[in-house]
């Protein structure tokens, strides 16, 4: 009985079907993504070493059968993706061996991810291969060994790795995943809220699909008999067959997406399919949630419609729309908030639930309003052009239709200003600036193993790098006073100009810096005629001269202020008895080479595998941070885009269900044009005021949770337009994805339509 | 309703004796009135008198006859001349026009032809009809519209027959 | 009679169904020609052809001379809406516009003001004597009241040819035929020519001139079988 009515029956519960098994799919995704990323952590703590910073000191027993020397490479990164990199040396048989590596390469070998293997395959393959040396692939890191499937990784085989310098692994896992703080238990709560929250608006927009045909189908059954009550279980058992078809549907996209997740790595997280499962607490929910909310939705639509046998009635239409209730949802969701006004951050209770309940409250406030504001808006207007004319009345007629298409819009909007808003709002606890200055460079290349003296030489010879300063360091000791340190800095006058304020520099020249204060701790400032001792073991002794002088510092572009230390010219001494020094070389390239740093971090890798090359940034986010954005980022623009496909969708049953009309039009003769604009302007114009009342509602929400975390209220104009921009964007592709079939739909196949 | 042009369609497809003509007449057209005798051989001497039949031959043999009759070219024409012309439209029609599409079909004249003229003065005589209406008081209305509707049944039959065509023609030349 | 619209060996196949097979039909200015057939015989069809809302496979239709056949999509829209006018069966008003705003819309689209648009409307709608619906929407009306809502949107704009496609099809006898009076009466008032396909004959008496459609072709049943 329920989906009985032919073809348009069957095509009506398809579309709906399709569609809310999209946001089924989304539900599903929603619920799997903690597991995904709780697993992707998981094996990321399983391939760290279980004894981290474990360098053996000089009596300690000696290196057993069983110990891999390993040295990860923290920086490691290929343009804009971090690679994992680890350097290699099995010292016994019984090594351990990281997961999903079969076996330990030898030097000259590297095991590598299967990303990695494809990237050196490309013709992108020369920019990393000098990386690892030459050195032959003999395997594939598996998945077990991998944060995802797309991610770069490597463990390179070397000889160069000691027992004294390098960290002795005998065990892989380790487990020291921090602790949400609860301004990051907020966020997280309502991005959850404010990223599902449009899917189940979505969701109830889906079940009304071709909701006139279902009406007009009913009144024939009233015609046969069927009593009020009756035709209400039919919709009702109609919904729910839907709802139950749209399940499966949803189960399959959830199945179809979850293989195409692998193909996708968004700001360094890819996940393998299986990662993927939702918790069957969470899915069991959906389960029940979707047919529930279908039925109401359906039993909520019915009320405003009387089916009499001969035809349907709205009542909506006579009625004005009161305001009161619509006001009730908003006012509830503030008064949960309020209580919590300034306490966040030292609750210990969990009060994340009355949060997420006034959320949901407040932004529904915008869904409900949302009807009441374009009737508002669109009962004054008369006049205009006729395909204005036919927009707006359109819009008199049946202002509900068109405010559902655009609810899930606002309510993503709606929800990204305010959390947008939060998120500025507490940046500042989670970033800090670096100092670094990236006018002065944009690299930085640090050795920090062997001698660096190399470094500098090589990057200058690097195509694409414009100009280099470098400057190199060791430590020395006083002779009279071994306990004092003090470091030594060797540049050229340019070089020593990124860390010490120079009027005027020669060859030659000596400079000591002293940090503002007195702190010194065990370093010393030299003065003139000081004997220090240099050199690896401190054998060479040199007399500081008497042109010493002292000079403020100043940060490097890395924003790091040397403070205090003897700054020497190579002039003044020979430095090549020194020892090993330690290099740091700051570098500008080309800007219009983006893979400049690449070929800088081959060079680097080639002087020693363990500089560390990185590029410049003003602020450092801190890592849980940045993660939760990015959640948002991707989650934004998901439910931006499903509301987009459903809206996508319900314009065209609307479309479809106006065939006849337009085809009956079109042989009027009336300019197509004036028919394209009459959809447009029928969009846009509840698009405009939904966009309105979502940055109305999205200022509060945001100004409520500043409140919440005792924050002053700002308004970042900048999210606030990008967020309406985004939003407005993707109404746009709607509407344009909807003319060809508007075009094919004028034509005069349609007046046999029914 | 005229039995000679009807005799003379049935004689056109082959000649036959008075008492084929009766039987094969009573087929078609007299199921529930079969026609007396007398009135056949009045009728064949009608015809044989202004010459649209002749007396094809004479076979010897007891009854009282034993004549077969056969058509001419007058008569050929005649048929022709009777199933080209329209009826004038008036109820009760179908008899006529059931006979003149049957013996069209008998003799391999086209009756889509036939039905389309009668069509035509239907139609015709509905115009005339509602221009009349138009003008007219109510009681002219109201027999003008009694009219219309016998004249629309008509169509309705018309429209039917003419769908029905080359079943009815499959059927009649079955009986041969 | 000087043939304003004159269609010659229409052919138009919807994939392996031939709708017309070679139609040839003539209608002078100001006459009325009732186009009938039985179901599926070609007669919407034909319609649509001779009103250039669909092209033909092959043939030609010409109005006033010039080959409809030839003209550009925009051309044709242009013609229809200047010089033609179109009743079908049902659902053509525009549900959101009130009868007043629907039949004043060809004159919209041909960009007369509002207010002298609606005046012209209103005329027409009191020559319909449906002067009473003038603010209700399509939705709230009888179906005869909306069918001469839609004959007077047909007239509005003074075209020079009626189409209409079963315009009494949804009704019964009496508003029907108060349709059809009122329809042909304001054709010929205003030396319109009307094309009106129906397989009612009561519905085509009110036509100058019958012709049926059979197999896709079209023959003037006062004798000759043509095209
Ligand atoms: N758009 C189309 N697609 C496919 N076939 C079509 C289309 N339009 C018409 N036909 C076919 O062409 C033939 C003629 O159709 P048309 O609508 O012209 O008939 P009609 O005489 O108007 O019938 P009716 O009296 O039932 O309206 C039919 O067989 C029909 O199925
Ligand atoms: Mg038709």
């Amino acid at each position: 009985m329920a989906i009985a009515g032919g073809r348009d029956g069957w095509t009506r519960a398809l579309l709906a079907a399709v569609a809310m098994g999209i946001g089924v799919a989304a539900l599903l995704i929603a619920t799997a993504v903690p597991g995904a990323l709780d697993s992707r952590q998981d094996r990321i703590d399983a391939r760290r070493p279980a004894s981290s910073g474990d360098i053996r000191a000089p009596g300690d027993a000696p290196a057993a059968a069983n110990t891999l020397l390993m040295t990860e490479l923290f920086d490691a990164a290929f343009r804009d993706q971090a690679v994992y990199a680890a350097l290699v040396r099995a010292v016994g048989p019984d090594a351990p061996l990281p997961p999903g590596v079969t076996r330990l390469p030898q030097p000259g070998e590297v095991i590598v991810s299967p990303a990695l293997r494809d990237l050196l395959a490309s013709k992108d393959g020369d920019l990393f291969a000098p990386r690892l040396e030459g050195a032959r692939i003999a395997g594939t890191i598996g998945p077990a060994g991998l944060a995802g499937p797309g991610e770069l990784a490597y463990y390179l085989g070397t000889d160069k790795l000691t027992l004294d310098n390098d960290q002795a692994v005998t065990a892989f896992g380790d487990t020291n995943t921090a602790e949400f703080s609860p301004i990051l238990a907020l966020l997280i709560v309502v991005i959850s809220v404010v990223l599902l929250l449009p899917i189940a608006v979505l969701i109830g927009t889906a079940v009304r699909f071709g909701g006139e045909r279902r009406d007009r189908r009913l009144a024939a059954l009233r015609l046969v008999g069927a009593d009020e009550r009756m035709t209400r279980r039919v919709a009702a058992g109609e919904a729910l067959a839907t709802a139950l078809l749209s399940l499966a549907a949803g189960a399959v996209f959830f199945l179809l997406g979850r293989q195409v997740v692998p193909l996708f790595t968004l700001w360094d997280v890819s996940l393998n399919a299986g990662d993927l499962s939702p918790s069957p607490l969470l899915a069991l929910a959906v389960a029940l949630a979707v047919p529930a909310l279908a039925v109401a939705v359906t039993m909520v639509a019915m009320r405003g419609v009387v089916v009499e046998p001969l035809g349907v009635t709205r009542r909506a239409g006579t009625t004005r729309r009161r305001l009161w209730w619509r006001l009730i949802l908003p006012l509830a969701g503030l008064a949960a908030l309020y209580p919590l006004f300034g306490d966040i951050r030292s609750s210990t209770v969990d009060n994340r639930y009355q949060i997420a309940a006034g959320a949901i409250l407040l932004l529904f406030g915008a869904v409900a309003l949302l009807p009441w504001v374009i009737d508002l808006v669109v009962r004054r207007i008369r006049g205009g052009a006729v395909p204005w004319q036919l927009a707006v009345r359109r819009l008199q007629q049946d202002s509900a239709t068109s405010a559902r298409m655009v609810n899930g819009v606002a309510v993503a909007v709606a929800g990204t200003i305010g959390l947008q808003m939060l998120f500025a709002g507490v940046e500042g606890d989670f970033r800090t600036d670096t100092g670094a200055d990236t006018s002065r460079a944009d690299i930085i290349a640090q050795s920090t193993n062997g001698d660096g003296r190399e470094l500098p030489r090589r990057l200058r010879a690097v195509p694409g790098v414009t100009s280099v300063a470098s400057i190199l360091q060791t430590t020395a000791i006083k002779a009279d006073k071994p306990e004092l340190f003090t470091l030594v800095f060797v540049a050229d006058c340019a070089g020593l100009a990124e860390a010490l304020v120079l009027e005027r520099c020669a060859d030659g020249d000596v400079f000591v810096a002293k940090p503002s204060g007195n702190v010194l701790g065990p370093y010393y400032a030299a003065a003139p005629g000081d004997q220090i001792l240099l050199g690896a073991d401190k054998q060479l002794a040199w007399t500081v001269p008497a042109h010493l002088r002292e000079v403020p510092g100043r940060s490097d572009p890395g924003g790091f202020n040397r403070g205090t230390g003897l700054f020497i010219t190579p002039g003044a001494v020979d430095t090549s008895r020194f020892g090993p020094l330690e290099g740091w070389v700051s570098l500008r390239t080309d800007p219009a080479d983006p893979d400049a740093i690449e070929r800088v971090r081959n060079a680097a890798a080639a002087v020693d595998q363990r500089t560390f090359v990185y590029r410049l940034s003003r602020v450092d986010e801190a890592n849980r941070f940045v993660n939760v954005r990015r959640g948002l980022y991707i989650g934004a623009l998901v439910t931006l885009l499903l509301v987009g496909a459903s809206l996508l969708v319900g314009l065209l049953e609307h479309l479809r269900e106006r065939r006849r009309l337009l085809a009956i039009l079109v042989a009027m003769g009336t300019r197509r044009g004036t028919l394209l604009w009459s959809v447009v302007w029928q969009t846009v114009v509840p698009v405009v005021l939904g966009l309105a009342l979502a940055v109305g509602f999205g200022l509060t929400l945001g100004a409520v949770l500043l409140r919440l975390v005792t924050v002053p209220i700002a308004v970042n104009w900048a999210v606030v337009g990008l967020s309406v921009a985004l939003a407005a964007a993707v109404m746009t592709v709607v509407t344009l994805l909807s003319l060809p079939p508007l075009w094919r739909l004028t034509r005069p196949d349609g007046l046999r339509a029914e | 309703m005229s039995i000679g042009q009807t005799f003379l369609g049935l004689l056109e497809s082959s000649p036959r004796h008075g008492y084929d003509l009766k039987r094969a007449y009573d087929e078609r057209f007299g199921r529930t009135r079969p026609l007396p005798y007398g009135q056949v051989y009045a009728t064949l001497s009608r015809l044989l008198k202004s010459g649209l039949v002749e007396v094809d031959s004479v076979e010897p043999g007891e009854g009282p006859e034993r004549k077969r009759y056969a058509i001419t070219e007058a008569g050929v024409t005649d048929v022709d001349r009777w199933l080209s012309h329209a009826e004038k439209p008036e109820p009760y029609l179908q008899s006529v026009l059931y006979t003149k599409v049957v013996l069209a079909l008998l003799t391999d004249r086209p009756a889509a032809d036939l039905l389309d003229t009668q069509t035509a003065e239907h139609l015709r005589l509905m115009r005339e009809l509602t221009r009349r209406k138009d003008g007219g008081d109510l009681a002219e209305q109201l027999i003008c519209d009694h009219a219309l509707f016998h004249l629309e049944a008509d169509l309705r039959w018309l429209e039917l027959t003419a769908a029905r065509l080359d079943e009815l023609a499959r059927e009649v030349r079955s009986h041969g | 009679m000087a043939k304003l619209l004159v269609a010659d060996g229409l052919r138009k196949a919807f994939g392996q169904t031939p709708a017309l097979d070679g139609a040839s039909i003539s209608v002078g200015a100001g006459e009325i020609v009732a186009v009938m057939g039985p179901s599926g015989s070609g007669k919407s069809t034909l319609l649509h052809c001779l009103a250039g809302i669909t092209q033909p496979d092959a043939g030609k239709v010409r109005y006033e001379g010039r080959k409809l056949t030839e003209m550009t999509d925009r051309e044709r829209s242009a013609l229809r809406r200047g010089k033609f006018g179109f009743v079908f069966q049902f659902g053509q008003l525009v549900p959101e516009l009130t009868c007043l705003e629907n039949v004043a819309l060809p004159l919209r689209m041909d960009r007369v003001r509002r207010r002298e648009a609606e005046r012209r409307a209103t005329e027409w709608l009191e020559r319909l004597e449906v002067t009473d619906v003038a603010g209700k929407r399509p939705g709230e009306v009888s179906g005869g009241q909306g069918q001469r809502v839609a004959v007077a949107r047909a007239l509005v704009a003074n075209p020079r040819v009626i189409f209409a496609d079963e315009p009494t099809g949804a009704l019964d006898s009496l508003n029907g035929e108060r349709v059809m009076r009122l329809l042909t009466q304001s054709a010929r008032e205003s030396h319109a020519a009307v094309v009106l396909v129906t397989h009612e004959a009561r519905v085509a008496s009110y036509s100058d001139r019958e012709v049926v459609v059979r197999d896709g072709r079209v023959r003037d049943l006062t004798g000759a079988s043509r095209g």
